[in-house]
């Protein structure tokens, strides 16, 4: 059983207090092969990455490598097996320039010197052999989140690499630079490199998957060949339950009258030019197009934190041109951002405190002038039920939450009061498929309640299914936009390049 | 017996995730100095403690709010030297003017006082809310600037001649018992907590600290709360410099100039997060009272005055180092 694979696990375990995060999981790579790990948040996928990379020892069980027992105490240590991880956070230094990075903590030496020369020559072979475009002198700083990514893929392979671990890299790339990933992936794969690759999309599993292991609880429930799996067997597997369609039937009522307007917006940094578009009462209108494309900008532009050079924001009939947040919310408009981390969370701050930021100055008060603590206690409970927060616990700091329930925090602000227009920008990035399933019920049931729903999105199949009319954005222009029968990947796909060809 | 001192291990562990160091080493500088002096753990004694360090803890719950946004105020001893030295001035200049009317001129004093002080804050608010000076540079920058004014005013020369009842009352006196100065700090922490937790305006501090794109996004004006902690912050020291102008009788330049660190001390002994978004008004307290509580110790045991500081430094940099292993400890219960 053991014969051929590149690496394994057997009986592998670790715990964490109060919890055992990897349960005995025997695991193994083939050569050549990509063995995608399938498994809800907290499922214990990252655990065993970071277990195999050695970022973190096991309770017990050992690793294998061609038989041997290796069990890595360190990454640099996996590293020297030819074990690389390529996680979802990025360790990327924003000052340095891409070279720099690619060698960080390995730098090339002349003797007791930097050999700049050879570092920016083995970078820009290194580059151009993943086939990614990018200048080694770049700074990080200035690269776009796809970009960013090829630079760590681009240290993976500074070294020798057997396994190569992949953790979720679509998550922020475009459907362009996921076809360059895949590409890049068959090549490996030719070269007898075992991929393992974590991700919640499940049509990436059948595109490039060649094994899957499902996990659950920390226990591997199956492993399977990929051309004997199917989207219901996967999800039962992973949820140890039926469950329905991904995406929701939606019945909207009839368009109402116009919630938001933009007409010609140009951004002052050039970021979007001459966007028109409008949103209906009722409706949900999804942005597509590649990242950088203009479609998060024409949001930002609108909510007032793009500055505006030209162009005009109506909402519900007023001149809201410039207008800064704080008076957009008071007017009803509320935007949640795709970087949850960085621009949504108070990440050390509790669920609760979270979930009531937005809404706290409408907050009903004493005497005109104080809170309630109690009914404050009670509106957080009530939202943290209504989203199914899980644990249930909203004094928890949001920072121990997996993915899927940071976002079911930030969901909850667009609930916490009355909102006529909610913008979610890539609502589902790293969230798992049961949850995913209920923040899109989430979406569907506040727009036929009436609300305006503008959903952002780098992934097509959510603007297809939810969306009732969408924009394609091209270098900050819109190029298209399609309702109805219209609204297939196909038709899409064509408008998001930059070349003018005619589309829809 | 093993098993009650797992047990109290894990109650002392818990305790310390929750409540953090400071707790433990009030308990630890409590004994300490109760064996080392015998007149350290007598009411009058803790009554001494408590009115010294009134100041402290003022300066320390403006310097919180700093902290809370992230920031910090190095400016703050200065900010108490050019209150007690304008209040001082103004005081004796409008008390010369009418003998007569003690009161006017000592109202007049001390609202020049505070004013003058609460003007450091504004320049640093300008600075950090509107040009985006780190506050770092922009603190450090004005308590140069207020130093050097306060030098000016004075010419280095103590201010004298303001009216004896202004010592009387805010230095020397009391209330039903109690010093005055501890009045005034007790019903100015109220109305803070008040503020702090009762009103949406306090979750404001936290999330422009915790994550300010976050609340700029959820509508909170980030500008108008970092101008706000800057004002606040002064003004709380620009008070203090008042009350301690009454204990001292005379307008100094040079005083405060420990309080930068001994408040940023008393703020991070208390919990308060360095990175911005966490700490308790009332752990600062007593943090504050911890500081001042060591310090009378230390005089009691008669530890000489320069080793004083050094203990004061190493108690600060232990209190960071729990408070990191604190933080890990959060980290592996994720609860």
């Amino acid at each position: 059983m053991t014969s051929g694979h590149l690496i394994a696990s057997r009986a592998l375990t670790r715990d964490f207090p109060g919890v055992r995060a990897l349960d005995c999981v025997d695991f193994d790579l083939k050569r050549g092969e990509v063995h995608v790990l399938f498994g809800e948040n907290g499922a214990g996928k990252s655990t065993l990455i970071s277990v195999l990379s050695g970022a973190i020892t096991p309770t017990s069980g050992e690793i294998l490598m061609e038989g041997r027992t290796i069990n890595p105490a360190s990454v640099h240590e996996a590293r020297q097996y030819g074990i690389s991880a390529v996680f979802q956070e990025f360790s990327l230094i924003p000052e340095l320039t891409v070279q720099e990075n690619v060698f960080l903590g390995e730098e090339m030496r002349r003797g007791m010197f930097l050999d700049k020369a050879g570092m920016k020559q083995e970078s820009g072979k290194l580059l151009e052999q993943l086939g990614f475009n990018l200048d080694p002198e770049r700074r990080a700083e200035t690269l776009t989140r796809a970009e960013q990514q090829m630079v760590e893929i681009a240290k993976a392979f500074r070294s020798q690499v057997s396994v190569l671990i992949l953790d979720e890299p679509t998550a922020s790339l475009t459907d362009h630079e996921i076809r360059q990933l895949f590409s890049l992936i068959g090549t490996l794969k030719k070269r007898g490199v075992g991929i393992i690759y974590i991700t919640h999309r499940m049509a990436e599993i059948y595109e490039i998957g060649d094994r899957v292991t499902v996990l659950r609880d920390g226990r591997k429930i199956e492993t399977m060949e990929v051309s004997k799996a199917d989207d219901e067997t996967l999800i039962r597997l992973m949820t140890g339950r039926e469950v329905g369609a991904v995406f929701p039937d939606i019945d909207l009522p009839p368009p109402g009258e116009e919630i938001l307007s933009l007409d010609r917006i140009t951004a002052r940094s050039g970021a979007i030019s001459g966007v028109s578009m409008n949103l209906k009462k009722g409706e949900i209108v999804g942005l597509a197009g590649l990242a950088g494309s203009g479609k998060s900008a024409a949001m930002q532009a609108a909510f007032g934190l793009l500055p505006v050079s030209s162009g005009k924001v109506t909402l519900k009939g007023e001149d809201m041109t410039g207008r800064p947040p704080v008076e957009m919310i008071r007017r009803g408009m509320i935007y949640l951002p795709a970087d949850r981390k960085n621009e949504g969370l108070m990440m050390r701050r509790s669920a609760g405190e979270n979930m009531r930021l937005v809404s706290l100055a409408r907050a009903p008060r004493q005497n005109g002038w104080f809170l309630n603590a109690k009914t404050e206690k009670q509106s957080v409970a009530a939202l943290a039920d209504k989203l199914k927060l899980s644990p249930n616990r909203p004094a928890r700091a949001v920072d121990h939450f997996s993915g899927g329930n940071q976002q079911k925090v930030m969901l909850a602000r667009s609930i916490a009061q009355e909102f006529d227009l909610i913008v979610l920008n890539d609502p589902t990035v790293g969230v798992d498929v049961g949850t995913r399933a209920s923040i899109y019920r989430f979406i569907a049931d506040l727009a036929m309640a009436g609300t305006g729903i503008i959903i952002i999105s780098s992934d097509l199949l959510e603007i297809i299914h939810l969306s009732s009319r969408a924009y394609v954005f091209s270098r900050g222009r819109i190029r298209a936009e399609v309702s109805g029968k219209e609204l297939n990947e196909e038709t899409m796909l064509t408008c998001f390049f930059e070349d003018d060809r005619e589309c829809a | 017996m093993e098993e009650a001192a797992i047990r109290t291990v894990s109650i002392i562990k818990k305790m310390f995730v929750r409540l953090g160091i400071l707790p433990f080493l009030l308990v630890i500088a409590l004994v300490l100095f109760a064996l080392m002096s015998d007149n350290f753990l007598t009411g009058r004694n803790l009554m001494n403690v408590l009115r010294q360090s009134v100041y402290l803890i003022m300066v320390s719950m403006g310097q919180m709010f700093a902290l809370l946004t992230g920031g910090f105020d190095l400016s703050v001893g200065t900010t108490l030297a050019v209150s007690s030295v304008v209040g001082a001035l103004a005081m004796v200049a409008a008390y010369a003017a009418m003998p007569d009317s003690i009161y006017l001129a000592m109202s007049l004093g001390i609202l020049a006082g505070i004013g003058a002080g609460t003007l450091i804050g504004v320049a640093n608010a300008v600075g950090v809310a509107f040009f985006n000076v780190s506050p770092f540079m922009m603190s450090l920058g004005m308590a140069s600037v207020g130093f050097g004014i306060a030098l000016y005013l004075t010419g280095g020369v103590p201010v004298y001649g303001m009216p004896v009842e202004f010592g009387n009352v805010f230095g020397f006196g009391s209330m039903l018992g109690i010093p005055v100065p501890i009045w005034v700090v007790a019903v100015i922490a109220a109305l803070l907590a008040v503020f702090l937790y009762k009103t949406p305006y306090g979750m404001y501090f936290y999330a422009v600290g915790s994550n300010s794109k976050a609340a700029h996004l959820s509508g909170i004006s980030v500008r108008k709360t970092l101008f706000l902690t800057y004002v606040l912050c002064a003004s709380l020291a620009a008070t203090t410099g008042m009350l301690l102008t009454a204990r001292l009788d005379t307008g100094e330049a040079n005083i405060g100039a420990s309080m930068p660190l001994e408040s940023i001390a008393a703020c991070v002994i208390a919990g308060v997060s360095l990175r911005g978004g966490i700490g308790r008004l009332e752990n600062v307290v007593l943090g504050g009272l911890f500081i001042a509580l060591v310090q009378n110790g230390m005089n009691l045991a008669r530890i000489e005055s320069y080793l004083q500081t050094v203990v004061l430094g190493v108690l600060l940099i232990l209190a960071v180092v729990a408070d990191q292993a604190r933080l890990r400890l959060v980290a592996s219960e994720k609860d």
